[in-house]
């Protein structure tokens, strides 16, 4: 059973759309034993860090996920659900789940660049991974964020992508995945990425 | 690199899409789905709905059409007009649409912008903007004046000033509409578009008096816009998208090239 988690940050309708248009029928849940009953995860969600993370406790989703994490489930992580996985983010200086070493920290402004980061863009592929196979150089996938998350070891960044500095856009570890960008928003590539998601057994050589 | 977006505009009247729309392979151009189709599979970086009947007993129409979108389209859409209120907002995200975009009822109130932007996010909240050239004084500093019910109130506020305010309530991004430019297809209204565009942090679409690629090149580069929005260009089949992007790729506007 494909699981999306629903912990109130955004709006989970296209997420749960794409993978039904992969014909697979995500079930929405804010319920921890159905998390760790699933066989598959997605972890999406926009908003901020510190009232993700609050809302994830509550829940006891964050316990939820660990637990996905360490019998390895594959997991995906969309966007803040690609973020709240390091250890820290410099939004609302929150403490967050520690699955994957590192901190997300905020896109630096400068003069005559837009933030937050919206619209397409491409990923320079650093790692293969099964989860990104067979996607084309010049594909481009949908942004929306003013923060990044920042792996504290080279290996775990898969794919960077660049606005104003080259950050971090696709990462992972063991059975986890996560992109910053929306795979549900980023056209048949993005499709892509979801059902070489479904596909995938976990499995990941570091 | 961020691609500099190309945001085909669809209106909608009572669930049909209402401009004459020249396509080939017996694609009904009435049904906004299946238009929306169309310029998704041709490469439109997202799709803008304009409610255009926008009354409260139409607005169910509309969410059946959104929610249909939603079904068939994977890139962002969103829809305007007539948005009233946190409820017009909920029900035409929940049904699907990326984007929720504010125009008359954000001048009027403007703490929608920021209830929006609380409630669903910033990335959500378009602010729409009607926008006519007037000369300065020293309630419109900037000689750009805001007008609202669809381009038939002006409001003496000035269009800069209210850009600025609507992006520190926490709009996401500016849909910019200028209404001396609109229709013409004679090219966006550039100072416009600067001017707000090099005073906000914000994307800003421009919106407006699009007739050639060459019109989307001026305004994404002389204009500083990140987005620009086409209607009859595309829709009366004078170009394609593909052909507008190469265009633009040949000049060195970053677009996206590959779908």
């Amino acid at each position: 059973m494909l699981v999306i988690i629903d912990y109130q940050a955004g709006n989970l309708t296209s997420v749960v759309r794409s993978f039904k248009a992969l014909g697979v029928e995500g079930e929405v849940t804010q319920d921890p034993g159905a998390v760790t009953r699933a066989s598959r995860v997605v972890f999406p969600g926009v908003g901020a860090a510190g009232k993700a993370m609050a809302t994830l406790g509550q829940l006891g989703l964050d316990q939820a996920l660990r637990e996905c994490f360490h019998q390895g489930v594959p997991i995906l992580g969309i966007c803040l659900g690609a973020q709240i996985v390091l250890d820290y983010s410099e939004e609302n200086g929150t403490p967050c789940l520690g699955l994957l070493p590192g901190r997300t920290r905020v896109l630096p402004r400068q003069p005559g660049l837009k933030i937050p980061h919206m619209g397409w863009n491409r990923v320079r592929w650093l790692r293969p991974h099964a989860v990104f196979k067979g996607l084309p150089e010049a594909a481009e996938y949908y942004f929306v964020h003013s923060y990044y998350p920042d792996p504290a070891q080279e290996n775990l960044v898969l794919g960077v992508t660049e606005h104003g500095v080259t950050f971090p856009s696709a990462i992972g570890t063991r059975n986890l995945v996560a992109t910053q960008f929306h795979p549900e928003k980023s056209g048949r590539f993005g499709l892509q990425i979801l059902a070489n998601f479904l596909a995938w057994d976990g499995s990941h050589a570091e | 690199m961020l691609s500099k977006r190309i945001i085909p505009c669809l209106d909608v009247r009572a669930g049909r899409t209402t401009k004459g729309i020249k396509f080939k392979n017996n694609v009904d151009v009435g049904d906004p789905v299946a238009m929306a189709r169309v310029y998704y599979e041709a490469g439109a970086d997202e799709i803008v709905f304009y409610d255009i009947t926008a009354s409260s007993d139409r607005r169910d129409i509309m969410i059946e059409v959104v929610r249909n979108v939603a079904r068939e389209i994977f890139i962002p859409f969103s829809v305007g007009g007539g948005i009233r209120n946190l409820d017009d907002m909920r029900a035409v995200l929940l049904a699907g649409a990326e984007k929720v975009s504010v125009n008359t009822a954000a001048v009027l109130a403007p703490g929608l912008v920021a209830q929006g932007a609380r409630a669903f996010g910033s990335q959500c909240i378009v602010l729409g903007m009607d926008v006519k050239k007037v000369a300065p004084t020293d309630a419109i500093p900037s000689g750009y004046e805001m007008v609202i019910h669809g381009g038939r109130t002006p409001m003496g506020l000035d269009a800069l000033r209210w850009a600025q305010e609507a992006e520190r309530l926490g709009a996401g991004e500016i849909c910019l509409n200028s209404i001396d430019a609109d229709g013409t297809q004679a090219g966006y209204e550039l100072t416009l578009t600067r001017l707000i565009s090099e005073h906000v942090s914000i994307p800003v679409i421009a919106s407006g008096g699009a007739g050639t690629p060459d019109h989307l090149y001026q305004v994404l580069t002389t204009g500083r816009a990140d987005a620009a929005l086409i209607a009859s260009m595309v829709h009366y089949g004078t170009y394609t998208i593909r052909q507008i992007k190469e265009y633009l790729d040949g000049r060195g506007v970053p677009v996206r090239l590959a779908w």
